[in-house]
Parts: structure tokens; sequence; C-alpha cells
């Protein structure tokens, strides 16, 4: 099968080239990240970020023929070849198909992205309905891999002012949460012309989630949360 | 070589359950932490778990800490220490209801309480019927729990050091450990990380079989670590075969679809696990029903073209139940396996995931070694807690759920540890003259190598010899031949080589240095198999089929240096509950 990778060691390449490689797979290569793990066998010095190889941990996050996803997740008997693969678009590149993740980071922990409830906490469990917790559904699964984020025109121009689709999504997850007391302060943090309001519905980020969560869905919400308080 | 240092009041290396765990306990101390982790800590392994936290809550009828006691005792095959046993039963109910007000989102009762599945060897009433004692959130507990944990410690702004790969140990003549060395990926750069107290939360070691549920940074570097300076490891020939991984691919389908009420077919469509377990059926213990698999593959069997798995029924609970309670399985069975469970059953065959042997602790979390007549001497600063731990609570064979429970209380019982030692030793003792010889000589090893192999090639031939040699059946031949062949790859892993030289995010080196981990993992889980002339728990031998309490209730500990093996007794006696004395293990 016959691939086009983007190559780039800081080290010793001047720029950036794309490198062809034609690898025999085996019968059991199912997913690109098998066939990654395969061209590396032959160039060790391709490097990428892998580890559960099923779609959890989100480390393997890449522009496989110009849309963002999971090697791990994505079958090989469904690309077209040569596969062409890329680092995800918008970050900073540290190698290869290793992208500086630190601007995703920050946004994400800029969101308060823990439960906010200063009552003493009970004996036991705080009580939440099956209807509440069902509110979490769709996006407490969210796996940080940044798929979203960088395929955001609005992040890619505004990285560091705009909050991006996956640190949105979990600033709703927050609020959601029957059990958190900071909605009005969370609320508060996102009125501002960017770190909210720079979404255009674009909904590029629905198209690339590996998980299939929606968060422009989840950034509605917050706005309707903010209209409804302002009325 | 020329080696920077910085200075910590502790250091955790690992950042799934347990580390996550015990750093916010030492954050929330207020003691400097630092907190390495291979990768962003959101993707440690602990991520793929699947089915729950084993505590007694009660939440669905009648529960005691007494009878996840018992069930944990009897699940180990009694190998387990029952003082640490306890100690995590009576821990558990806290520390789940603490990371509920952490924000967990754990599935609910209409009542508003937790929800809590059936799950495999959890029984009520000393194992008269099945309990439901798994407090999950869906099918995604482990990921769940993970990210909560990893949200508080960014609350209490914990200090990360992201992808940094802790090389060696670092100790002094007396043997007072004091923190270790570590490669900042990105930059190539190694650095002494100085610490009063070092604890290790890195993980299993499931990477040294081929079939394995495990993550691809699963690597035993704990352990190698450990072993490298002299620690022994402790029963490392008892490694759990989930019955359930996909088959061909590996991945995990959680017991929880058997504690929903799915079940396993042979070929004929027969519910085969009434033959073997008639009380607990499809939920025995994890040895016992992957041996029942192995069993029904072996005598002809088993489904397929091949003939080479067993089929996971589940559709019988209705698209429903999958799609509230298993939504994670369903989109892995139709990702890895081409089968939608709403309709059709999973090919599952049992698969490497758990390592219940590892680095020798007490219930506090403090590594123990034997030194003169005192079989479990604490290694002063050094700390471990998680699956690279041995405390032991699991035994010969862990139960499903009991493996985060472990991550929570052993983490938080490390960490206190912790507090307590600092507070107690409050002078900083200087490091060792050649406190970075050992990684300068691995390194230096490393880069200078000419004509070596390739790691890739060794790494595989690790693989393929755990897998063929101390599978779910092992046979004292192929243990014995098992042993030889480590051996020789030991040999060679001394001499491989990598083409990448440059110095930015070099994962070539990285798995070089992963190599020396697994190969360690490796030698001590074959050795030690090799000796132990009985079958207890994961641990079946052929020629001794029976468990042989008059010379075998002991823990192993090999020495890496000469493959050495001691054994140690194991705590009959609970902190305060009475023995749960050995018996017949019937399910």
């Amino acid at each position: 099968m016959r691939f086009r990778i983007f190559r780039y060691d800081p080290d010793k390449d001047e720029k950036p080239a794309m490198r062809d490689y034609d690898v025999a797979l085996d019968p059991h290569d199912r997913m690109l990240l098998d066939a990654l793990v395969r061209i590396k066998e032959q160039d060790d010095s391709l490097s990428l970020r892998r580890s559960c190889r099923e779609g959890v941990c989100g480390s393997d996050a890449m522009n496989i023929n110009g849309k963002n996803g999971l090697a791990c997740i994505t079958k090989l008997s469904d690309l077209k070849e040569p596969v062409e693969l890329r680092p995800l678009p918008g970050l900073p590149v540290i190698r290869d198909l290793i992208v500086d993740m630190t601007q995703f980071f920050k946004q994400y922990h800029s969101i308060k992205p823990y439960l906010i409830n200063e009552d003493p906490p009970p004996e036991k469990e705080r009580l939440q309905s099956p209807e509440e917790r069902e509110e979490l559904d769709g996006l407490y699964e969210c796996i940080l891999c940044a798929c979203c984020s960088t395929s955001c025109p609005s992040f890619w121009w505004n990285p560091d002012k705009f909050v991006g689709p996956a640190g949105l999504l979990q600033a709703y997850r927050f609020i959601a949460d029957s059990r958190d007391q900071a909605t009005a302060a969370r609320l508060d943090d996102l009125e501002d012309p960017y770190r909210l309001f720079r979404c255009h519905t674009i909904m590029n980020c629905v198209d690339a989630c590996p998980k299939n969560l929606n968060p422009t869905r989840a950034i509605g919400k917050i706005k309707e949360l903010m209209v409804k308080r302002s009325v | 070589m020329a080696v920077a240092k910085r200075s910590f009041d502790a250091v955790v290396v690992g950042a799934g359950g347990a580390g996550l765990r015990a750093a916010l306990q030492l954050s929330e101390a207020g003691l400097s932490v630092a907190v390495l982790s291979k990768v962003f800590p959101t993707r440690s392994h602990t991520v793929a778990a699947q089915g729950g936290i084993g505590a007694a809550l009660g939440n669905m009828g009648e529960d005691s800490w007494l009878w996840h006691m018992y069930d944990t005792v009897k699940g180990s095959d009694w190998l387990g220490d029952q003082d640490a046993i306890e100690f995590m039963v009576r821990e558990a109910p806290k520390l789940v209801y603490e990371l509920e007000h952490f924000g967990m989102p754990f599935d609910r009762n209409e009542n508003g309480t937790v929800y809590q599945r059936p799950f495999g060897g959890h029984s009520q009433n000393f194992g008269e019927r099945p309990v439901q004692r798994s407090c999950c959130a869906a099918d995604r507990t482990g990921h769940a729990m993970l990210h909560t944990l990893y949200q508080r410690n960014v609350r209490a702004r914990t200090q990360f050091f992201v992808e940094w790969m802790a090389l060696d140990l670092i100790s002094d003549a007396s043997g007072q450990v004091l923190g270790v060395t570590a490669l900042e990926m990105e930059t190539g750069e190694v650095m002494i990380l100085h610490a009063r107290a070092t604890l290790f939360a890195t993980g299993g070691a499931g990477r040294i079989f081929s079939s394995t549920t495990n993550a691809f940074i699963c690597t035993g570097d704990g352990l190698g670590m450990a072993a490298r300076a002299g620690i022994p490891l402790e029963d490392m020939e008892f490694w759990q075969f989930h019955p359930t991984g996909v088959a061909g691919a590996g991945v995990l389908i959680t017991e929880g679809v058997r504690g929903e009420g799915g079940y396993l077919l042979n070929k004929a469509g027969e519910r085969f696990m009434e033959r073997y377990a008639p009380n607990l059926k499809d939920l025995a213990s994890r040895d016992v029903v992957s041996r029942a698999m192995a069993t029904e593959i072996k005598e002809g069997r088993g489904a397929g073209p091949h003939g080479d798995y067993l089929l996971l029924k589940l559709d019988h609970l209705g698209p429903e139940v999958i799609e509230k309670r298993l939504p994670g399985i369903r989109e892995i069975a139709k990702k890895f396996a081409d089968v939608d469970p709403v309709k059709d059953p999973i090919p599952v065959v049992p698969t490497v995931h758990y390592m219940m042997g590892g680095i020798p602790t007490n219930y506090r979390g403090e590594v123990v070694v034997p030194r003169g007549s005192d079989a479990e001497a604490t290694v002063p600063g050094f700390y471990a807690a998680g699956e690279c731990a041995c405390a032991s609570v699991h035994g010969a064979n862990r139960l499903g759920t009991n493996s985060l429970t472990d991550l929570l209380v052993f983490g938080k019982a490390a960490a206190d540890s912790i507090v307590r030692f600092l507070q107690e030793n409050p002078e900083r003792k200087d490091l060792p003259k050649d406190a970075a010889e050992r990684t300068r000589a691995r390194l230096a090893r490393l880069d200078g190598q000419k004509n070596g192999e390739s790691v890739a090639e060794v790494g595989m031939e690790i693989r393929r010899t755990m897998q063929a040699h101390c599978g779910v059946f092992r046979f004292p031949d192929m243990l014995a031949k098992g042993v030889k062949k480590i051996r020789e790859i030991a040999d060679r892993a001394t001499r491989t080589q990598v083409k990448d030289k440059s110095r930015v995010f070099n994962t070539a080196r990285i798995e070089a240095l992963e190599l020396d981990n697994l190969v360690d993992s490796a030698r001590a889980s074959m050795v030690s198999a090799e000796a132990r002339k009985e079958s207890r728990g994961a641990h079946d031998r052929a020629d001794h089929q029976a468990r042989d309490d008059a010379n075998w209730l002991k823990h192993t500990l090999w020495y890496k240096d000469g493959d050495r093996l001691e054994y140690k007794p194991v705590h009959m006696k609970p902190l305060t509950a009475r023995t749960i004395e050995p018996k017949v293990r019937t399910y």
C-alpha cells in the first residue's frame, strides 16, 4: 500500500518534505496505525504518537487524506492511495506527525475543567437523577485528541484567544452538570468576542470528531443560556 | 555527559489512575511534586478500563466489605495478602464517593445513587449469588475516572512533566531512593530529578505478549528500573488473560457485557460456562473463564473457520440496554470485528490483560524487600502503587473492577505514606556522585552501537516467546525452553541499534529504552513461572494440576542478578477480620 507522509526533523532538515512509502501489509493489518507501525519497522525515524490503539486515548490524531482523524480507528480499506498523512493543521510541528499541543491544552485548562461545588461534600454520593446524568452524555466522552479544534478555521486564526470546540464542549460539560455551581461564572468567562463568539458554526468540528461528539451543539447551548440570562 | 538537576519533595512516575490520585494528595498537602509521564496524563492506559470500580456501596441490594474481601481472597486463589485486601475493600467506598464529589460522571439509579453492575467473581454472602458491586460510567469507567482525576489535579495546580520518560532509579549506598533520571522526549535532554520520596505508578508490562489488550506504552518501565536497581519483582508468573479480547485485534470487551447479561457460546451454540462454573457461570473469575474457553478451543468446539475463537452473545439485551450501558463496546465491535452486537455475537479469545505481580509493597504503598531476617524491610524513600506494584491484593488472579479500586486506594495510601515520611525525615540527602551513571552507560551503549539488531525484531521475539511458552496453559518443557530463549533474547537486547540519531522526539530511541524494561519483565515472568510447580489462579501447569498450599502458598521474589528466586510468606492475617482459610475454589 502506498503512503505519502509529511516528514520534518528540525535537527537535520531545513524544511519539511513529503516522503513516499510503499509497504507490504499483513492480512491482519486493519487500521492505519497498523500500517504506520510497519513503516516504522522499515524506517525507525518516522515519529508519531500512539498508545491505546483503540480510539480512547487520543494520541494518534493526524490529518489523513485531508481530514483529521485517529490512525488507530481509521480502516485502511476506506483510504484512497497514496494515503497522504500530515500533522494536525494549525499547531506548530515538533517533528513529522507530532505537533506541539501546548496551545490546545492551555485553552482546555482555561475553562476550569473541573467540577465546582463549594458545599461540604455529603458522607455518600451527591444525588443526581438518571435524566440529569444523561445531560452529560455526548460531552464527557471527549478524548482531547484535538481533531476538532485543529479543523476549525477560527481556532487556526486565533488559537490564543478562541477556546476552540474541544474546550467549549468541556465548558458545557460542567455547565450541564447538575452538581456544578459555577454556571454564572463560567458564562461570564466565555462572554467575550473571542473566547466563545469566534465560533461561526462552520461545523468542521462535528465532521472531524472521531467519537461522534457535537461541539457545535454544545456551543449553541452555551449561547442559548447567555441569551436566556440577559432577558 | 553533564546532567542538569532539579529537586522536589516528591517525584511521581506515571500519571494513570494511581499516579494522579497520589499526585492530588501530595499537591493538596502543599508539597513540591513533579509528575512524570511518557504521555499526556489522559492518554495513560487507565483510560481504557471499561467495566467499573469495585466497592461495596450496597446501592443495588445488600452488600458488605466482608463479602468483597472474601471474593477478592478467593479470586486471588489465596495468594493475596489478607491485610492489604481488607485495607482495600474497606477504603474503597470512601474513595468512590470522593471520586463522585470530584465530578466523576457515574451512571445513576432512579433514586440518584451511583448505579452498580454485576461483575465476575463478586458475590453476596460469601459466594452465594452474584452481587451488583461495580460502580460504572457506561463502559467508559476508566476514561471517566482518569479525566476526573486529571481535572482535579488541574484544580490543585499539580506540576506535570509531560512526555518525559523516567530511565533509572537513583539510590545511595545505604539503599535509600533519591529520585530518577529522566529523558525529555521533545529535546532528548536527560535530567536528574532529585527527590526526597519517589513513587512509581508506571503501570503494567502487557506488551511482553503478542496478544494483549494493553496499550503500546505498557512496557514495564517501573519494573525494569526497579530490577536494574536490585529491587526484586514479586509474583511475576501471574498474568491475567481476559476472557474477552476481540479475536485477532486484542482490543478489550468488558466483562460488564456478561455483567449486564451477555454470555459465551461455543460453535454448537452451547452456553459452555454452565459446565465449568454451574453457580456463577459466565461471571466466574477470569482465570476460570479463560481456561474454559481455551479448553473449548483446544477440544475443537471453537467457532469460526479455524475454530479459534468463541462467541459473546448480547443481542438479547436489546438495543436500549446496549446503547445505554455498553455503547463503547458496540463501537469497538463494529470497528474491530465488523459485527454489530445488537444483531450478532462478537468473536472473542482470552487475551493478556493484567499483571498481578510487580514491585513488592505493603498495604501502605511502601516498597519492601528482604533484608537480614526481615522479609519485608521498607526501602526508604521508595513507593509503588497500581499495576506496577504488588501489595498484593490480586494474588494469583485479579477480580474485574478491583484494578481501578487498587489505583485509587493505593495511590492515596502511598501518598499518605510519603507525607508522613517527609514529615519525619525533613532533611534532604545528597545525591551519590554516580547518580546518572547507569543511565549514561545505557545511552552511550545505544548511541555507539554498530552492526546491532533492530529493536522491533527483538521486541517481536519477546512477544512471540512469551505467548508460546507462557500462555493460559503452561507445560514444563515449554517453560524450560522459554527460560533459555528469554535469556538469549535478553542478551540480544544488549546489542540493539537505532538508526535515528535525532535529538528531537526520537521515538526509536524511546522504544529501545523501553525494550530494556520489556526484557526484564519477560525474564522475571518466565523464570518465576518455570519455578512454580503448582497450578494456582492464572498459573496453570500441565504437570502440577492442583494448587499446593503445603509447598507453594508463598510469594515469588525474582532478582535480576543471576535470575535468583526467593520466596516470602503470604499474609494470611487480615487487619481486623478473621482469616479466610484456604479451601477448594469453585464458582
